[in-house]
This record gives structure tokens, C-alpha cells and sequence, in this order.
């Protein structure tokens, strides 16, 4: 990574998702590599908490906190407008999982999942290239998810508003392919976080958040479009999606 | 229902595990719900970590807070692992004034277990160094408590076992240091008298431990290497060696249960022997070694509580009053080396007094081992409970699976006051783990 430049200012880092584990882990790396750092979160404060113990962990004391909800759409503007700085990077990584059970019978959990994982972060994101266009550079990366490469009744409204993601992040990389402004999509496949703490997870299908940060902060010098950070699962969903409709309707993956 | 056994993995008990991801959570789950305790990463040896009825992860506390670099004073939530606090902060030239035998231990545990270093006899326990705690109670107050703020909550908390209610946060003193180093110096003893004898005259040394072998037998029972160490200052270093080396060891591990007859009295004779040869091949001579492998040797293999295989192992401490302490010593290793099942590096190190209400250590003498359990060994480990407390010494109950409610009530004098203050602050049957239980708490 090219860190601090020796003539300019450090770099900044936007987390959107402050309060996740996955978030707190990027915000850490790129801390401990000089870069100035911002979480915007809801609840601001567990985001302060988090930044509290990045500044302790790495020394760094250019940790901020921001307030931003992501259902608040009408919000994204002033929150862009009111940064000190533009970022040079900004990584979303909002994300809720839901109750699928749930969200069949009660269509305003549902639209809570859906706005939480696709609208809100795609809209939000959308807000952010326009100014990394108009600046000429930048790096965008969503978090979106490996659920979102084919529906499965476990999860489907999840998924779903992933899938939503992936398709609108994939758009914005096609629509800024010829700039100097970077979309990539990371797919981390089983994360060890809160989210997931009450899942059983195969171990070697499993990363650390620490483990998502650092392929995270790799694209920084090696741009990648689409980032499954465990190899092995972009087989995986290689063969999930090979599977003939016919046949996989009948499955329970 | 998960597996919540201590690293012994004796006795095997399972029982509800919710994790509290913040302190708040931490807190209402200590008010509400009942035979709770907290458990950190389940180092303590029997039964300390294992709730009555619930068990609270305290692992996602595990964000720090602050460090002043002035005062040398961390802050952290008490379920940050020393291995995180010396890897942050030892680059920095600093490090924790105590720290057990394994790094994979949480503030909360330690504190709770009030737990000692090699250099105990001179610097105190980790508890001496905590300068204030945030404990949840089980009326559901949050009180800072420190040697000023409520000092008696703060001295029952420190070696408390968990026991007054779940640790949230804590500061504690670092101290500086010059490199992550230690220049350790190997003493031979051919027998317990000369062991005890070198502790004695080791004991300006700011790091000093003997590692016995419990199997030897008539003449050179109690032979033992005495190992004695110092932080290597920068100049002291060889050239070219990092002032502060990162953590090399974590590459090996036991992948899985070894069967029981692996370790054996043969076996274990045998290590014990090329381990007091080789070390005492060393003797008068000083080597410098990094932090990792002097402190935390056996860090460097993951999960080698599975060397006992499936049956477990028991970790038996006890701390022997000085003048005692020889005779009662050398009574115990009789006994042990008699059974047979000896131990892989039994530890034998001087104390000095510790400062909380329940803390295990006294002036005397400290023997520590290991012993692959089985049900015959109860009765010997009654018998040397027995001799330890009849010379007025005590069992540490982090380590503890197996002492009985007289043993405990005779090794900890103050326990009349613990109970009182339980009493006083509702904690009595509310904060309740399977050792208290045991224990008759």
C-alpha cells in the first residue's frame, strides 16, 4: 500500500458499517498503515468503542466517528458534503442478515433486510463515485456476499438484496471501467463475526474478519474487480450455480 | 449445551454459553441470570470457568480502551488476551509487571485468579498492578472499584474467582523494558535441599523458577534445574538480534487425543531425565532467549492439554509456609514419584504474600504439577491436600478440580469474609460457578 505519501497528507479511509466486525477489522489495518480513518455508523456509540480501541491498538490518532444511518437515504448527501476531506477510499459494509422465517410473513422485516443490504448501501456507494469521478480518483469496495450468487430457501431474502448488490456494484465498475475510479465487489463467504456467531460454519470455508481486511487492503496496490477472500469458495459457488434449476429446486444446500 | 471443561479437561461438564458482546449486555446478563460466571478462554485447569447454572463468554469484551504512555497505565475491556496486550505493546518497550505460564488468558481471568509470575516473590501478583476495575453486579450495578473506591469489593474481586460479580474493564500498570529478551541463567540441584537453597539466593533475581523433576527418587529427590532471568537491557543483546522479536512459537500443535498409555511412568522418567541432562549441561551458563519461549514455553504448542488424551489431566498447586515447606515438599514428591504418573516439568518457585482477600499466594514455597488423572489418584491427591494444609499452606483454585470444602475452608483464612461480603452484596448463590459449588460457597 502506499501509505503516507511523504509530501502529502495521509490517506483516508470511509468505513461504512462501523460497528461490524468485518468493519472494525479494515478500519485496524488501515489505521496501523498511517491512513486516516472514519466510522460511520448508527449507533455511534459502539463505533466509538471501536475506535477507541483501534487508537490504543495501533497508535493512531486520526480515528473519527460519523453518524449515518443507512435507511436514511435523503441523508447520504449532507453526510458526503459535511466530511472534512473527501476519502480516498470508502469500503461499505453494512450488512444484516435477518430472519428468513421472518421476513416471509412479515413484509416490513423483509423490507428492512432488503433496504439494509441492497438500497441503502448501493445508493450510498452511487453518491460516493460521482464524487470520485468528478475528484478523478478513488477506490470503492462493497462488501456483498456469496449468498447473493444463487437464491437458497436458508436465506433468500438476504441473499436476494445481495444479489441486488453485486448486479449494481458490477454496473458502477462497468460504468467507471474507463476512469481512474476502482469498484471492486468482496464476497468473504463465512465470516467468524456476531452475525454468524449462532451458526455452525465449516471450518475451512471460515475466515477471520482480519483475514477479510487484509484482501481488502491488498486492493489498494493490486485492484481486483471481484474478490472471493477464501479461494475455495469461488468453486464452491461455481458448482452451486452449475447445478441445473430442475435439480436444485429439490436440494436443501 | 457446549463443552465448557477447563484446560485439564477434567472434570468434563457442559452447560449454556451466551456470549456478551459488549459490556452492557455483560451486565444485564450478571443481574438476571442465575449460577452465572463469567469464563474467559478457559485456561483455568478444573472447574473455576464453569457456571452453576450459566456461563458468560467475556471473550467479546475484547476491545482496549486507552493507554498512557505517562503513567504506563492500560486500559482495556476484560476480555482482551494477554497475547493481544504483550503483541501491542512490547514493541512499544512495554510489558505486563505479571504474567502467568500462557499468554492465551484474559484481563478478567487474571484478575480473577489473581495470578503470579516468575518474578511474584518480588514484583507481586497481577492484581498489585491493577489501579481500578469495573465490576457488574449481581443487583445490577456497575461499581469502580480500586485500592481508594470500594476497596474491600476491589480486594474480594482480586483472586476472587468471579465470584463478587463479572470484571468488565480494568487498568493496570505496564512496565517499560529494552527489549523483549531475557537473559536467563541455568543452577543445577542434585536434590530438593540444594533446590530450595538456590531459590533462596536467587531471589534478587527479578525472574526466578526451579523445574523439577518429580520422579527422581531417594538421593536426588527433588533434583531440579533453577532458571533465573533478567530483562536483557539493548547493549546486552547479540548484535543483530531485533530489539523486539515477534511471537515465533504457535507452529506446532497436537492434532489430537494421544491414547493414555502414552504417557507413562517410563515415558515421562525418560523426558524428565534428557531434560536434567541437557539443562544441566547449561549450568553457570547465561543465554539470552526471547520473551515467548522464556515465559510462555508451552504456548508453542497448540492444545497440548491432549498429550493426557481423553481421561484429562489435573494441574495440582499448593503454597507451603516457609518453614515447612521443605519437609512438606519432599513428602509430596515421595508420594508422587511413588504413584508413578509423574509430570512433565513440575514447577517449584518461592512466594511472597499476595494481596487479595482470596489470593493464592502466601510467604513460602509453591509446587506445581501435572498429573494425568484417573480415579485412583483421588485418594493420594486427598492425602497430599491433607499435608498441605495441616503445614498451613493452600491449593490455588485456578487450578483446583479435586480439593474438598475442609481443605479449601482450612488453606483460606479469610474466607469467613468472603462469605460476608457475597452475603452483603447478593451475590451469594446468585454468582455461582461448579467450583464454588464445590467448594461449598
Amino acid at each position: 500500500m502506499t501509505d503516507t505519501d511523504r509530501h502529502n497528507s495521509p490517506k483516508s479511509l470511509l468505513v461504512v458499517g462501523g460497528t461490524s466486525d468485518i468493519g472494525r477489522a479494515v478500519a485496524s489495518t488501515y489505521a496501523a498503515r498511517g491512513w486516516k480513518v472514519t466510522l460511520a455508523a448508527r449507533d455511534t456509540e459502539g463505533a466509538e468503542r471501536n475506535a477507541d480501541d483501534i487508537r490504543t491498538r495501533t497508535g493512531a490518532h486520526q480515528v473519527a466517528v460519523q453518524h449515518l444511518d443507512i435507511l436514511d437515504t435523503s441523508s447520504f448527501e449532507p453526510f458526503l458534503d459535511g466530511l472534512d476531506a473527501l476519502p480516498d477510499t470508502v469500503v461499505c459494509v453494512v450488512g444484516m442478515l435477518g430472519d428468513q422465517t421472518r421476513a416471509q410473513e412479515d413484509a416490513d422485516h423483509a423490507t428492512t433486510v432488503l433496504r439494509t443490504n441492497f438500497e441503502g448501501p448501493a445508493l450510498f456507494l452511487e453518491m460516493a463515485a460521482a464524487r470520485f469521478a468528478a475528484r478523478g480518483h478513488g477506490l470503492i469496495v462493497g462488501v456483498s456476499s456469496v449468498a447473493g450468487d444463487r437464491g437458497r430457501a436458508s436465506n433468500y431474502v438476504y441473499g436476494a438484496a445481495k444479489a441486488g448488490f453485486t448486479a449494481y456494484l458490477s454496473g458502477l465498475r462497468n460504468r467507471l471501467g474507463k476512469t481512474n475510479v476502482h469498484v471492486a465487489t468482496v464476497k468473504p463467504g463465512f465470516v467468524k463475526t456476531s452475525m454468524t456467531a449462532d451458526m455452525d460454519l465449516i471450518g475451512p470455508l471460515t475466515a477471520e474478519p482480519e483475514a477479510v481486511a487484509d484482501r481488502i487492503a491488498a486492493l489498494e496496490t493490486r485492484p481486483s474487480d471481484v474478490v472471493y477472500v477464501l479461494r475455495a469458495w469461488r468453486l464452491v459457488m461455481f458448482i452451486i450455480r452449475a447445478i441445473p434449476e430442475a435439480l436444485f429446486k429439490k436440494l436443501s444446500l | 449445551m457446549k463443552d465448557l471443561s477447563g484446560w485439564g479437561r477434567y472434570p468434563r461438564l457442559s452447560g449454556p454459553l451466551g456470549t456478551a458482546r459488549d459490556t452492557g449486555p455483560a451486565a444485564t446478563a450478571t443481574a438476571t441470570l442465575p449460577g452465572v460466571i463469567a469464563r474467559g478462554l478457559g485456561r483455568s485447569y478444573g472447574d473455576a470457568a464453569i457456571g452453576r447454572d450459566n456461563t458468560i463468554d467475556a471473550t467479546g469484551l475484547n476491545r482496549m480502551q486507552s493507554f498512557d504512555p505517562k503513567t504506563g497505565i492500560l486500559a482495556v475491556e476484560a476480555g482482551v488476551p494477554l497475547a493481544d496486550i504483550i503483541d501491542t505493546f512490547l514493541p512499544q518497550g512495554y510489558f505486563p509487571c505479571a504474567v502467568p505460564g500462557t499468554r492465551f488468558v484474559t484481563v478478567g481471568g487474571m484478575i480473577a485468579s489473581d495470578v503470579h509470575g516468575k518474578n511474584q516473590h518480588i514484583h507481586g501478583t497481577f492484581g498489585d498492578h491493577v489501579a481500578w476495575l469495573k465490576l457488574a453486579m449481581p443487583d445490577g450495578r456497575v461499581m469502580r472499584c480500586s485500592p481508594h473506591e470500594n476497596a474491600d469489593l476491589f480486594k474480594a474481586t482480586i483472586g476472587g474467582m468471579g465470584l463478587t460479580g463479572t470484571i468488565l474493564s480494568a487498568g493496570f500498570r505496564l512496565k517499560q523494558v529494552e527489549t523483549g529478551w531475557i537473559r536467563q541463567t541455568t543452577h543445577v540441584a542434585a536434590n530438593l535441599g540444594e533446590a530450595v537453597r538456590l531459590l533462596s539466593q536467587t531471589a534478587n533475581a527479578t525472574y526466578t523458577v526451579a523445574w523439577i523433576d518429580v520422579l527422581a527418587r531417594g538421593a536426588s529427590l527433588g533434583r531440579s534445574l533453577i532458571l533465573e532471568g533478567e530483562h536483557a537491557t539493548a547493549d546486552e543483546l547479540p548484535w543483530g538480534d531485533v530489539r523486539f522479536p515477534p511471537s515465533t512459537n504457535g507452529r506446532l500443535a497436537v492434532p489430537m487425543d494421544m491414547p493414555g498409555w502414552l504417557l507413562n511412568a517410563m515415558t515421562v522418567r525418560a523426558f524428565n531425565e534428557l531434560y536434567y541432562r541437557n539443562g544441566a549441561r547449561k549450568a553457570g551458563q547465561t543465554t539470552t532467549v526471547p520473551w515467548d519461549s522464556y515465559f510462555f514455553p508451552l504456548d508453542g504448542i497448540a492444545h497440548w492439554n491432549r498429550i493426557y488424551g481423553r481421561r484429562g489431566f489435573v494441574q495440582h498447586q499448593c503454597v507451603i509456609p516457609e518453614a515447612k515447606a521443605e519437609s512438606v515438599v519432599a513428602g509430596i514428591l515421595e508420594r508422587i514419584s511413588s504413584h508413578g504418573a509423574g509430570s512433565f516439568l513440575a514447577v517449584l518457585k518461592r512466594l511472597a504474600p499476595g494481596s487479595g482477600l482470596m489470593s493464592f499466594p502466601m510467604e513460602g514455597l509453591t509446587l506445581a504439577l501435572d498429573i494425568p488423572f484417573s480415579e485412583k489418584l483421588k485418594p493420594l491427591l486427598a492425602e497430599i491436600d491433607a499435608l498441605v494444609v495441616a503445614a498451613g499452606g493452600r491449593l490455588y483454585l485456578a487450578k483446583d478440580a479435586t480439593q474438598s470444602p475442609t481443605t479449601f475452608a482450612a488453606g483460606y483464612p479469610n474466607l469467613d469474609r468472603f462469605k460476608t461480603l457475597r452475603d452483603e452484596i447478593g451475590a451469594t448463590g446468585r454468582m455461582a460457578s461448579k467450583l464454588s459449588e464445590r467448594l461449598g460457597l
